[in-house]
């Protein structure tokens, strides 16, 4: 076992053991357990997983597949649950953002992908999750004439709500709400999605029409219901808070409220 | 239109079974206020409570008035409450193999079990002194409230239940009553804190206001 200090570069380094999903499209998948030495402290998650990954080449043994793109906390790619933690143990990052200096030596990590009935497992730890696609395309737009840049300054829009449209656009999508929800609910996720285009003002031509559109999708996609447990909050590396899902309620709320006595264009048969 | 079409657009959304859930629980929520309140009048003695009984009784309009909405309330939360708790746990795959909770209190978490436990006590509450079908020895109070209320509380068990239900009220209102207004949308992360503690507090008003009946007759303080 390889850990303590290494003369040459002085650096901590860890000697693991992993219990990590193993898991083939449409088969039961099983936890696979892996001892890692000499993992540098400074390494990130996913430079771990790395590690792992070579030594099982070396070994001529199959690689895990995880998803992963910028490393850099900004794409939401990354999605592990650690230690039943989606993204582990360090509130406000993504797993790419989370280093090892998290863990002690020796310690067990378990590592599994989301768990989540809307996110089947392509492989291992990588998850499908076209479902926040389809919720994004069934609303997550806006109507924009095409042409030239308008000028900036035609619409002005307050600090504040500039301000709480950015909070709600800092969803990367990476589906931690759902992995971390005991209920497997995206409110989060769609909270904040239609919170950053209803609240301005270039959202509001489509905002009853998207919010409705997008609820519904995201019901079919076969997420959960919201329950108020908060874990989405707490486990999101965005921080995104429960208010977009308050905020959510209330356009949903006034959107069927709109749409209930909306005009169909036709005076009633038989009325006066 | 196709049927199945149909069928999708009339199935009530998410948010719908939660504001159900929730304008259904704050009626609920509401009427076990009046309730207590109107059951406190045991300790202004046999007189007010009897008064009291007798007063609704002779309003059978209104008596029955609030006995529909309570049962259409109960209905409805009970229906959204198998519903949501089903979809919930079909949603959830499992989870994962090492579940960890960072923000979730105990009250959220045990929402269908302490909802079941309240369920089977409100049946045997009804079959009790409602019904007066259970736990009376078959004497017949007629009137006397009073003499029924201490005489159903003598026995240690069916006081204990009650005492046990009535905490487990508490913990679900603890997280009911702060819930209603995040479904309804009037709620954020200021308030939410504030209203948290509200719910609770309401939550243990109700458990210690209703509680103090059997305790007395336990302690002996009604007789």
């Amino acid at each position: 076992m390889v850990h303590g200090k290494p003369a040459h570069t002085g650096e901590t380094t860890l000697a693991l053991k992993l219990r990590v999903w193993r898991q083939s499209r449409g088969v039961p998948g099983h936890f696979e357990e892996h001892a890692l030495a000499a993992v540098p402290t400074s390494a990130s998650f996913l430079e771990m997983m790395d590690m792992l990954n070579e030594q099982l080449i070396r070994a001529g043994k199959d690689t895990f597949a995880f998803d992963h793109d910028c490393r850099e906390g900004i794409c939401g790619m990354c999605s592990m649950t650690i230690n039943g933690m989606p993204h582990g143990p360090l509130p406000g990052v993504t797993t790419c953002q989370l280093h090892m200096r998290n863990f002690r030596d020796g310690e067990t990590i378990t590592v599994e992908p989301w768990r989540a009935r809307a996110f089947p497992v392509i492989k291992d730890l990588a998850v499908n999750r076209s479902a926040f696609d389809k919720v994004i395309q069934a609303g997550g737009f806006i109507t924009a004439r095409v042409g030239s840049a308008p000028e900036a300054n035609n619409t002005l829009i307050g600090k504040v709500v500039a301000d709480e449209a950015m909070d709600a656009a800092e969803c990367i999508g990476c589906g931690a709400c759902v992995a971390s929800c005991k209920n497997g609910s995206a409110m989060l996720f769609v909270g904040a999605k239609i919170n950053h285009l209803n609240i301005l003002p270039q959202g509001q031509p489509e905002r009853e029409r998207r919010t409705l559109a997008m609820v519904k999708t995201m019901d079919e996609a076969g997420f959960g219901n919201c329950t108020n447990y908060g874990e989405c909050q707490a486990h999101c590396p965005k921080s995104i808070t429960l208010d977009v899902i308050a905020k959510l309620n209330r356009d949903y709320l006034r959107a069927r409220v709109k749409e209930f006595f909306s005009s169909t264009g036709k005076p009633s048969k038989g009325g006066d | 239109m196709p049927v199945s079409s149909c069928c999708s657009s009339c199935k009530p959304s998410s948010i719908g079974k939660k504001v159900v859930m929730a304008l259904s629980g704050l009626i609920l929520a509401g009427f076990v206020l009046g309730h207590m309140s109107g059951n406190l009048l045991i300790f202004q003695g046999e007189g007010a409570i009897n008064a009291y009984a007798k007063w609704l009784h002779e309003h059978t309009g209104l008596l029955w008035f609030s006995r529909i909405i309570l049962i259409i309330s109960v209905l409805a939360h009970i229906w959204t409450g198998i519903l949501l708790t089903l979809e919930n746990r079909a949603a959830r795959a499992g989870g994962p193999a090492t579940e960890a909770t960072r923000q979730a209190t105990v009250g959220s978490r045990t929402m269908p079990y302490s909802g079941l436990v309240i369920l089977a006590f409100l049946v045997f509450h009804l079959l009790h002194f409602t019904f007066r079908a259970v736990a009376l020895n078959g004497v017949d109070y007629g009137d006397n409230v009073y003499a029924m209320v201490v005489a159903g509380f003598s026995s240690k068990a069916v006081a204990l239940f009650y005492i046990v239900s009535l905490l487990l009220l508490c913990l679900h209102l603890s997280h009911g009553v702060s819930s209603v207004f995040q479904t309804l949308g009037l709620r954020n992360e200021r308030w939410r804190g504030r209203l948290d503690v509200v719910a609770l507090v309401y939550g243990w008003v109700i458990a210690l206001g209703f509680i103090s009946i059997p305790l007395a007759v336990l302690t002996g303080c009604l007789k």
